[in-house]
C-alpha cells in the first residue's frame, strides 16, 4: 500500500510550531517509515504533485499569500490541521487586530524609533509583495479546518499522537498535561 | 441541625439548610465548574458556567439554594456542551492571548478550556478594543482578559465598604473600571488581594511576573475541580481502611 503523504506549512507563524513537530526527536525514523513528507519547509518541496492526506499549517492568515497558500492547502489535502495558536486563534500576530492597518504600517516604515534609513518615508508597495490583510484570521476562517492541536508550541508529543491516531484511525487518548494554550 | 437531602445525577446528597448548590455539590465530592463564584462573598451568577437542570429548568448553581428533594442534572451530555459553548464564548468575546499571557497556567478560565478539552473556539472572534489601565501603582489591569464576573466589585472595598472597581455601560459594552483617585491610593495588601481574586489574568500585581516555572503552575499537572474530587477519593480511601 502507498504510504499517506504529509505536507506542512508556516503562514503567519514563527516557525515555533515546526521546531516542535521536529522535537519528536528519534520518532521521526518512526514517521518516515509511516507516511512520506511532501510539501514543507522542512524538505523545500514547493508545489503540490499530487494528492496529499494530511495538510499540517501553522499560523494564520495576515496576507494574501497566507490565504493562497492555505486554500492550496484545502484543495489539494483530505485532511488539514490547525498546528498552534496562530493558526487556530492568530496569535502573537493577531495583537495588531485592534490597530489600524495605516498606524501599524506607519510604525513599521516611517515613524516607529528604529527607523531611521527611510528618509523619504517609502511604503513598500509592489506588485511582487503580498497585500497585508485588515487584521489577522485563524485558519478556520478562511477554510475549513478539521482537526486543531493547541499549544504554543503544540507539544511534540501532542503532535506525535495525533498523527498516531489519525493514521491508525484509534481514539486518541491523551494524558491531561498534553493539552496547553501556551 | 437537620440535612437537606437532594440528588445530583441520581447520587444521594445532603446539604445544610440554605447553602448554596455548588457548595453543597463541594461537600458531596461533586465539582460543579464555576468562574465567578467565590467563597466568603455574595454569589452573583453572572458568567452562568455552573449552569445545572433543577427538576427540569436550568438555573445557575452558585445562586440557587439547595431545597429538599431537588432532582439536580450536572454531569449529562446536555449540561456539559451548554458549560462548554459558555466557556468558548468567553474565549471569543474577549483578547484572550494565552501565550503572552502572565496568568497562563494558573488561569481559572484556560483551566475550565482544558478541563473541558476546546481545542479550538467554535464561534467567531470579536476583537473588542480594551483598555489597560496602570493608574494603580500596584497593579495593572488589562481589561482585554476581562470576562466581567464581578469579583473584583464584590470583594474590594476600603472601611466603609465603598467598592474601588464598579460596572461601566450596559450590555455588551459593559466593563469594569477602578475608580481613579481610589486607585492611587490602594494599599499594596488589598492590591494583592485583587490580583489574588481575579480568576484570569485581568488583574495583575507589578513584578511578579513569572515566578513559577512552567510545569509547577496551578494547572498544569492537575485539572481544575480535581481537589473536590479527589477530596471525595480520599475520604472513600480512609473509610475503607
Amino acid at each position: 500500500m502507498k504510504k499517506p503523504i504529509i505536507a506542512t506549512a508556516s503562514l503567519a507563524g514563527c516557525f515555533g510550531c515546526h521546531m516542535s513537530f521536529l522535537d519528536i526527536d528519534e520518532r521521526i525514523l518512526k514517521l518516515v517509515e509511516l507516511v512520506d513528507i511532501g510539501k514543507s519547509p522542512l524538505t523545500d518541496i514547493k508545489a503540490f504533485t499530487q494528492r496529499y492526506n494530511i495538510g499540517l499549517i501553522e499560523g494564520g492568515c495576515c496576507n494574501s499569500e497566507n490565504v493562497r497558500v492555505l486554500q492550496d492547502f484545502r484543495e489539494n489535502c483530505d485532511v488539514l490541521i490547525s498546528l498552534g495558536e496562530c493558526a487556530i486563534m492568530g496569535g502573537l500576530p493577531a495583537l495588531r487586530n485592534g490597530i489600524p492597518i495605516e498606524d501599524c504600517l506607519n510604525e513599521a516604515y516611517r515613524d516607529g524609533p528604529t527607523v531611521q534609513l527611510n528618509k523619504e518615508a517609502i511604503m513598500p508597495n509592489d506588485d511582487e509583495l503580498p497585500m497585508i490583510l485588515d487584521r489577522v484570521y485563524p485558519a478556520h476562517e478562511v477554510v475549513k479546518i478539521d482537526y486543531f492541536l493547541p499549544g504554543c508550541a503544540p507539544r511534540a508529543d501532542l503532535i506525535w499522537e495525533a498523527l498516531l491516531a489519525l493514521l491508525s484511525g484509534d481514539k486518541m487518548d491523551l494524558p491531561y498535561e498534553l493539552i496547553k494554550y501556551d | 441541625m437537620e440535612k437537606i437531602k437532594f440528588q445530583i445525577d441520581n447520587k444521594e446528597c445532603e446539604a445544610l439548610y440554605g447553602q448554596m448548590l455548588v457548595d453543597a455539590a463541594r461537600d458531596n465530592g461533586i465539582y460543579i465548574p464555576t468562574l465567578c463564584n467565590m467563597q466568603g462573598t455574595n454569589p452573583c451568577g453572572s458568567c452562568r458556567v455552573c449552569t445545572v437542570k433543577i427538576n427540569g429548568r436550568y438555573a445557575t448553581a452558585c445562586t440557587t439554594p439547595v431545597a429538599c428533594g431537588m432532582e439536580i442534572e450536572s454531569e449529562t451530555d446536555e449540561i456539559q456542551e451548554i458549560r462548554n459553548a459558555l466557556i468558548e464564548l468567553l474565549f471569543n468575546e474577549g483578547n484572550h492571548f494565552c501565550p503572552t499571557c502572565e496568568m497562563s497556567g494558573n488561569c481559572d478560565l484556560q483551566a475550565l478550556g482544558y478541563r473541558f478539552d476546546i481545542m479550538a473556539p467554535r464561534f467567531s472572534y470579536q476583537w473588542p478594543k480594551r483598555a489597560v489601565n496602570t493608574d494603580c501603582p500596584y497593579l495593572i489591569i488589562d481589561y482585554n482578559r476581562c470576562i466581567r464576573c464581578k469579583r473584583c466589585i464584590r470583594s474590594i472595598k476600603d472601611e466603609q465598604g465603598k467598592s474601588y472597581f464598579a460596572f461601566l455601560n450596559r450590555g455588551d459594552k459593559i466593563e469594569v473600571s477602578i475608580d481613579t483617585m481610589m486607585a492611587k491610593n490602594m494599599s499594596k495588601e488589598l492590591a494583592e488581594l485583587a490580583a489574588k481574586n481575579c480568576p484570569v489574568g485581568s488583574i495583575l500585581l507589578k513584578g511578579t511576573a513569572y515566578k513559577t516555572p512552567i510545569g509547577e503552575r496551578k494547572y498544569d499537572k492537575n485539572r481544575i475541580g480535581s481537589c473536590v474530587e479527589n477530596a471525595q477519593l480520599t475520604a472513600k480511601m480512609e473509610e475503607l481502611k
